[in-house]
């Protein structure tokens, strides 16, 4: 079996925009399999020998025939972020390890799951909702997803349609910013609509920045998911 | 081998010497945990000096509070790749608890266990000497829930995984057991110094 923390080069096979600020870089598949919510840890290297360390979800299902996906947002200053924004291009070697983290799920863990993401914190759930349609089609899903604006809005086209054509998998859309919704903020009545739909979540996987991860943690446990049955993964900010 | 066209930002000398292998600097406090912050209250809080299942001391939260206390100044460094400096915690240390309770250790390792069931391991000797203790006060003021409140295990000269949040008692066990992130890949001791992430490193 393949070791996973060992360090090894990959090389990207594509880049692509996702919305203004993410772009989705495709690399050679990992050695070996990982569970959806997994990230790896991505390392740099300038030329004085400095190093730059950096995780990113991965957002591909494992055994994806188009290789690895990460989704990198460009962060104001990013070190790293700025690099794959402005620098990275396809057949660039990466050095790369993983898959590393507990934040993950597979088919046999079973549901009803719900999914709350923030911001780029859709990546490590966009993952999860492809595994389901691809290994778990029966286990009901319901996936939150906080963004500023509909234009940064990750994989937009296909999360509508999977809530479209997929049957047991929802997706509730909330703009912060804009339309109808602005100034909104994931809230009680909104996790209770979605327990309401979906049931009582067996598992519950929230990501995204620091303040909002705690926000949406304790709003969940107010509305009665086992405080288990919660996992969270948080990316700073 | 060099990354095409990445020259980074290395941090001045100064702040360079002062950070492990793949670690950078934060101002903030960064939050790592696996869920929801448990709600522990101080009214009906124990702190419990296992071996095995068999407790061998604990103490109150006002009984700890009259144990001696000490201060610790310094660098944390987390896993998630971010190191704060002269971060500031007071408690008690695991020596002193050991002095109150009149014990020896009995084993050579301990695994630490939170109210939200987590759990990690230490070897004995990592603990004593002063260099780890149940902190109970962050900058002089009650440690916040999220960042372990109201008392967390500090052993900074480990990854930070290592100070367990919300801890609820110290289990002493004859063999190291791996905890919950260890168990998932995560280095047995992790030396932020040897840059210990993960198995193997
Ligand atoms: C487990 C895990 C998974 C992650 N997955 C992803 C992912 O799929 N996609 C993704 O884009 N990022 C992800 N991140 C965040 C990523 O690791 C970096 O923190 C991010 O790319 C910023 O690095 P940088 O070098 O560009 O910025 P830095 O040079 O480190 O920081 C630049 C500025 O941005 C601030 N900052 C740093 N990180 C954040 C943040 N996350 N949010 C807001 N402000 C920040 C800093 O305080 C600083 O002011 C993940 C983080 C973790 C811990």
């Amino acid at each position: 079996m393949a070791d996973p923390f060992r360090w090894r080069s990959t090389t990207i096979r594509a880049i692509t925009p996702a919305t203004a600020r993410v772009k989705s870089f495709r690399f050679d598949a990992l050695d070996g399999p990982h569970r959806a919510g997994q990230h790896v840890d991505v390392r740099l290297t300038a030329p004085d020998g400095y190093q730059a360390q950096r995780s990113y979800s991965i957002a591909s299902v494992p055994g994806d025939p188009a290789g690895l996906e990460l989704m990198i947002e460009r962060l104001a200053d990013g070190e790293v972020s700025g690099f794959f924004d402005e620098v990275a291009e396809i057949g660039d070697a990466i050095e790369m390890r993983g898959p590393v983290g507990a934040f993950a799920w597979e088919a046999a863990d079973g549901g009803p799951v719900l999914l709350v993401g923030g911001g780029s914190g859709v990546v490590p759930l966009l993952a999860m909702v492809r595994e389901r349609a691809l290994r778990a089609p029966d286990v009901p899903m319901l996936l939150i997803y906080s963004a500023r604006r509909a234009a940064e809005v990750i994989a937009r086209g296909e999360l509508s349609a999977r809530s479209r054509d997929e049957t047991g998998f929802d997706l509730t859309l909330l703009l912060t910013r804009e339309g109808p919704t602005a100034g909104r903020r994931i809230d009680r009545v909104m996790i209770d609509t979605a327990i309401e739909c979906l049931g009582m979540p067996r598992h519950s996987f929230v990501c995204g920045g620091n303040a909002f991860v705690g926000t949406v943690a304790d709003l969940l446990v107010d509305a009665g998911v086992r405080p288990s049955a919660i996992r969270t993964e948080r990316f700073g900010g | 081998m060099a990354t095409r066209g990445f020259t980074g930002r290395p941090p001045a000398a100064e702040i360079r010497e002062r950070l492990p292998p793949g670690q950078y600097l934060t101002d903030d406090f960064p939050v790592l945990q696996m869920g929801p912050t448990p709600r522990v209250s101080t009214e009906g809080w124990r702190f419990t000096l296992r071996q095995g299942a068999k407790p061998l001391a604990s103490w109150s939260w006002d009984e700890l509070q009259a144990l001696p206390r000490t201060r610790w100044g310094g660098d944390i460094h987390c896993v998630t790749k971010w190191s704060k400096f002269d971060t500031a915690w007071e408690g008690v240390t695991i020596d002193d608890l050991l002095a109150a309770a009149g014990l020896e250790a009995p084993t050579g390792f301990v695994l630490a266990e939170g109210h939200d069931d987590y759990t990690t391991n230490i070897p004995v000797p990592d603990l004593l000497g002063g260099k780890a203790m149940i902190a109970t006060l962050y900058e002089g003021q009650p440690i916040e829930p999220d960042h372990g409140g109201p008392a967390r295990l500090l052993v900074p000269h480990l990854y930070f995984w290592k100070s367990a949040k919300w801890v609820k008692s110290l289990r002493f066990t004859e063999r190291d057991e791996a905890g919950f992130w260890e168990l998932r890949g995560y280095h047995m001791y992790g030396d932020p110094w040897r840059e210990q992430r993960f198995t193997g490193d």
